[in-house]
């Protein structure tokens, strides 16, 4: 990765520095207009929120099933993403929201359970930073109900009446909006896969340093 | 040993603001007053300007916020990963140090 990252973080700057080109280019939605052009952006950090909810989930059951200390320092910095990655949704949404629907916020079942899956993730690193020694094992748990809630999240859309789009607008839409919507989607990824690997290689150092003051104590 | 988790705390009081706006938002809606009873209705064509909700500030404050945020995050992940780079470097320091005596 160490070889791959500057390559990675090259191309992920030349996406995102042609992605306002592609968005502002991009047709409006005949409803909605101007403010629907939050979706390029939205919905690839919920994409991405989603994708480091299963990341951190499955490193978490790793931590729980084979103990291994990698995947404690991947669950970690995962939980960590997914919260920022969440944080923007959470945001992002509301904006376009006030526009779209009239209101910032409906109790609804999507934007009601998406705000559940983060608060379970937010969850994770307030028990990894004050849960004292083996909150570990108790936060990984965590992240497993985490990733398990993200299908229910997903679908909710489509089984419960809400106000928010169904998952078939990203599947059905036309080509002017389709090829800048999954160019930011894999600008997103790309920067994800940039600040995963970054925020792993703390925890490896952290490990490091722990080892270095136990040996300097010993 | 004393570990650097503000940009953990940072993340986590972004988190308390937003729900507190949202809760906050929730409050103010519920407890408007309605408007008084109108006699009749007057229509009209087109919304006069000036009620109309402009959509330019609300698609810059989204792109800002996801820049800010992604920024911000970056920032803090230097900060933290230059502070244990240094912390390293002292004790490896140390270690050699009692090592030669």
């Amino acid at each position: 990765m160490k070889r791959l990252f500057p390559v990675l973080l090259l191309i992920d700057i030349a996406m995102f520095a042609y992605a306002p080109v592609l968005i502002q280019g991009a047709p409006y939605e005949a409803t909605m207009g101007l403010v629907q052009k939050i979706f390029y952006f939205h919905v690839p950090s919920w994409m991405v929120m989603f994708s480091s909810a299963f990341v951190c989930g499955i490193a978490s059951a790793a931590v729980l099933f084979f103990k291994r200390p990698s995947a404690d320092r991947i669950g970690v910095a995962a939980a960590e993403l997914t919260v920022l990655f969440g944080m923007i949704g959470l945001i992002t949404g509301p904006l376009w929201g006030r526009k779209a629907w009239g209101v910032w916020w409906q109790w609804d079942a999507r934007l009601t359970s998406s705000l559940v899956l983060w608060l379970i993730f937010v969850a994770y690193l307030l028990l990894r930073k004050y849960g004292g020694a083996g909150s570990e094992k108790l936060a990984a748990a965590v992240a497993l109900f985490g990733m398990a809630n993200v299908p229910f999240v997903y679908w909710s859309v489509n089984v419960w009446r809400t106000v928010h789009p169904t998952t078939n607008v990203v599947m059905t839409l036309q080509p002017g909006m389709r090829g800048p919507f999954w160019w930011c989607a894999f600008a997103f990824l790309g920067l994800y896969v940039l600040m995963l690997s970054a925020r792993v290689r703390l925890e490896s150092r952290r490990a490091e340093l722990e080892a270095l003051y136990l040996s300097v104590e010993d | 040993m004393k570990k650097t988790v503000w940009g953990v705390k940072a993340l986590i009081m972004a988190g308390i603001v937003a729900l507190a706006l949202v809760a906050g938002g929730a409050r103010v809606d519920a407890w408007q007053q309605p408007p008084a009873s109108q006699e009749g209705f007057v229509p009209v064509e087109n919304l006069p300007q000036r009620e109309q909700l402009p959509a330019a500030p609300l698609v810059m404050g989204a792109y800002a916020v996801a820049w800010v945020a992604v920024f911000g995050y970056i920032w803090s992940l230097w900060q933290r990963l230059g502070r244990v780079e240094r912390d390293i470097a002292e004790v490896s320091r140390r270690v050699e140090a009692g090592g030669r005596r």
